[in-house]
């Protein structure tokens, strides 16, 4: 009479070929059923579009033209959104640490790198969907408002369009900040184990970067700056004018947030790896 | 039989006394050796970043200037840096105009009618020539001066291009009087007399009914002064309110103003006149534009400069260092006190000490008092160390190594650094308050970051619309970083107003007031929830 129950438990629950869907499930349910993931996806997405309209609205070319870049204004909004991407991220991890529940997490999934693995794929899947529909739709309120401000055919600007090499790029490598964005937040709080000081090093390390850079008079160390922040050089990614004028290309800054990502992933999973939890 | 006294603590019976609730709040703090490092870090971090704003504006030829000297300051003067001018009061100033002058010993008068202003542009804008343009600061009259040297005390009365009759004295003082453009249909009088250090400025329409206008001292003004006629003429500069530096542009102009029915009183020794193009900057105006022709009693006078306080910043005449800038880690040492502040009360709810806490004092507004004094008290002992620690350290160092910054007057120092750490402590106040109502860290240094910290992020570098940035720096608590505006902007002045370069839209307090605001509503509101709701 048990063989077939002890048969159900290991097709469901045993085996190694299976154990990373499951961590993977289970991650995903912990993460749907917070009520706070949604809210603050959501809140990521609202918080990019309406920044990004506001940017629209404000800004004017003079009949004289202008040296604005008309694909980065209207992504205005990701430099606010990613505040709650982070979050988002940040609480994926600090959640279950605040609550204890990383305990019971890791009775029942111990390989703690397939855990990490299985968070950082679910957040970065999570984020890339809302930073899809945020940028695609700052890109289409740019592409509306923006003529009305001045940016028109007659002052050498054309209507915002994914058809656009360069505009398409810096629309798609948006998305990939965000997600980037927070494997970096994610790292930290795995590293840091604590929700609010996670929160504080990720957005003050994005931050220090372009206000430092800002009133840097010194070229060399303006240049060295930016081209080293995750926020600063990552950002190069939504350059479609002046190009040459960056110190790095688009994508060898978002590299550069890459590479931000991975270290903090890394520093995170060794803790995570090694440490009591 | 032995009678059993009950027993009684040998200590004395104490009252539920405001004092040792915030006792034990301190204790709380003091006990909790991450907020206590998380408070460091607020001083360290701000102060850290002041220093190296200061080294990466040294230019890279610096050197040691000479210090204690007179005259015009040197400000990277080490690497050919721009000199600058220093008027009454240690303010920087532009002083440059054509002056058709003679000495006035002792006490006298000057009159003049003034019947036309016109003006033109010397540069290009996009491509096309400026031409015949009159900027609203063009000015033309007539000045008693301490000497022809730049940066002296004077007195003004003046006509100008859209701005009526003024007086002006000191560079930064001025006043209205009639109102009005200047044509030869509708001349302006003007008179200007001087009674020991004292010079009256009065106008009229028609040379007849006189209009007092103004009354300064001029301490110290030696007998014999420079008095005469005078115009200058500001640069023509379009800046895009749209996307901050980078879009502005500056174009010399000329103005040409006609005078006639000169009078004077009082002893005036030289007899001629003598034209004299105060401080002849190179301008890129064409050669001979500025000077005058006397031709029977009807003077024709040419001038281009300014003479106004310098503005801080790119794009504008004076240094683009200002203290300001060496308090850019405020933000940063705001977020460390608002991830303490935050968990300061987040952390009664994740432990359930807030059922003892309020067990302890029942009175819950009471709790939220000594919290709220405890954290705030602490947060602006930490500002105020990393403020000072960022000017004084940074400023020495920037000093020394003759770095191009803004010369602040010590009691604009003052309010700079003791707002700094008013702003950082009511920021922690305010934190606490939405950490009682939302309960969670998370939520509470979100909520503290977007309405506090971004605004002043996106304000920072040149790139995002200043009407946005501008906007939010007015109805965010983010306004209270009005408090580090390093210099008044003048709305005699026309030049780029901007955050990035210290120029806030809302006046220091009123920016502070904002803040205060917020806070007492987000108090008010958590006092209540804390009261209405379960613990």
């Amino acid at each position: 009479m048990t063989q077939p129950a002890a048969g159900l438990s290991r097709a469901r629950y045993g085996g190694r070929a299976r154990y990373g869907s499951q961590t993977l499930h289970a991650e995903w349910t912990k993460l749907r059923t917070l009520a706070s993931t949604g809210w603050l996806l959501l809140g990521a997405a609202a918080l990019t579009i309406a920044v990004s309209v506001t940017a629209d609205a404000a800004a004017t070319c003079p009949s004289g033209g202008c040296q604005a870049d008309p694909a980065k204004l209207s992504l205005t909004g990701v430099q606010v959104g990613q505040v709650m991407v982070a979050v988002v991220a940040v609480l994926a991890v600090g959640n279950e640490y605040s609550t204890g529940m990383i305990k019971v997490t890791l009775a029942a999934m111990p390989r703690r790198l397939t855990v990490l693995a299985a968070k950082a794929a679910l957040v970065a899947g999570l984020v890339l969907a809302a930073g899809a529909v945020a940028v695609l739709a700052s890109v289409l309120a740019g592409r509306l408002i923006l003529p009305g401000h001045g940016f028109t055919a007659a002052h050498g600007y054309l209507p915002l369009s994914l058809g656009n090499g360069p505009v398409l790029r810096a629309a798609c490598g948006s998305v990939l900040y965000l997600a980037l964005i927070a494997l970096l937040s994610l790292g930290v709080a795995i590293a840091v184990r604590e929700t609010a000081v996670a929160i504080g090093f990720v957005l003050g390390l994005l931050y220090v970067f372009p206000v430092v850079t800002s009133v840097v008079g010194n070229q060399h160390w303006q240049r060295h700056l930016e081209q080293t922040g995750p926020m600063t050089a990552g950002l190069y990614i939504q350059a479609t004018a002046n190009l040459r004028s960056l110190p790095l290309t688009p994508w060898e800054g978002l590299g550069v947030l890459a590479l931000w990502a991975a270290g903090a992933l890394i520093i995170g999973a060794l803790l995570f790896r090694f440490r009591d939890a | 039989m032995t009678t059993v006294t009950p027993y009684r603590s040998a200590e004395r019976g104490a009252r539920d006394g405001f004092g040792q609730l915030l006792h034990a709040e301190w204790t709380k703090f003091r006990t909790v050796r991450g907020w206590v490092i998380g408070m460091i870090l607020a001083v360290l971090i701000p102060a850290g970043l002041g220093v190296f704003v200061a080294r990466a504006a040294i230019p890279t030829c610096s050197s040691q200037t000479s210090s204690g000297q007179q005259g015009p300051v040197q400000h990277g003067a080490a690497c050919g840096g721009p000199i600058y001018a220093v008027g009454p009061g240690g303010v920087l100033v532009q002083d440059q105009f054509y002056f058709v002058r003679q000495p006035l010993a002792g006490n006298g008068s000057i009159t003049i009618r003034v019947t036309s202003l016109t003006g033109l542009g010397r540069g290009t804008d996009n491509g096309r020539p400026v031409g015949a343009i009159l900027v609203p600061w063009s000015k033309a009259g007539i000045i008693i001066k301490d000497g022809a040297s730049q940066g002296s005390a004077y007195a003004a009365m003046m006509v100008t291009g859209a701005n009526g009759v003024r007086m002006q004295w000191n560079y930064t003082g001025d006043t209205s009087g009639l109102p009005g453009a200047v044509s030869a249909a509708g001349p302006r009088w003007l008179r200007l007399t001087r009674d020991g250090d004292t010079i009256t400025g009065y106008d009229s329409a028609d040379g007849t009914h006189w209009t007092h206008v103004g009354t300064v001292a001029l301490a110290g003004l030696p007998s014999t002064v420079q008095a005469g006629l005078f115009v200058t003429s500001p640069e023509h500069s379009t800046y895009s309110s749209s996307l901050g530096v980078g879009n502005g542009f500056n174009s010399p102009t000329v103005s040409t103003a006609v005078f006639d029915h000169v009078s004077r009183t009082g002893t005036w020794p030289a007899g001629t006149w003598t034209g004299d193009d105060v401080d002849p900057e190179d301008l890129q105006v064409a050669p001979g534009s500025v000077g005058y022709h006397q031709v029977a009693g009807r003077f024709t006078v040419a001038g281009s400069g300014d003479i106004a306080p310098l503005i801080a910043g790119p794009l504008n005449r004076g240094p683009n260092i200002t203290v300001r800038d060496f308090l850019l880690g405020t933000f940063a040492g705001l977020i460390a006190v608002a991830v303490v502040a935050a968990m300061f009360m987040t952390a009664e709810y994740r432990r359930g000490l807030i059922r003892t806490t309020l067990a302890a004092s029942p009175n819950r507004g009471r709790v939220l008092a000594a919290k709220a004094i405890v954290i705030g008290s602490v947060a602006f002992v930490a500002g105020l160390a990393a403020a000072a620690g960022a000017v004084l350290i940074a400023t020495h160092i920037a000093d020394s190594a003759g770095a191009d910054v803004f010369p602040e007057p010590w009691a604009t120092e003052l309010r700079i650094i003791a707002g700094t750490a008013a702003l950082i402590a009511v920021a922690a106040v305010l934190t606490l308050a939405i950490a009682t109502m939302v309960r969670r860290s998370a939520t509470a240094i979100l909520i503290v970051i977007v309405t506090v910290v971004i605004p002043f992020v996106l304000s920072a570098p040149p790139g995002i619309p200043t009407g946005l940035t501008d906007w939010l720096l007015r109805v965010t608590p983010a306004a209270a970083f009005a408090l580090q505006q390093p210099a008044p902007q003048y709305y005699q002045v026309q030049a780029n107003y901007i955050p990035s370069s210290g120029y806030f839209p809302l006046a220091p307090w009123t920016g502070f007031a904002v803040l205060c605001a917020w806070t007492a509503i987000a108090l008010a509101a958590a006092a209540y929830l804390l009261r209405r709701r379960d613990a």
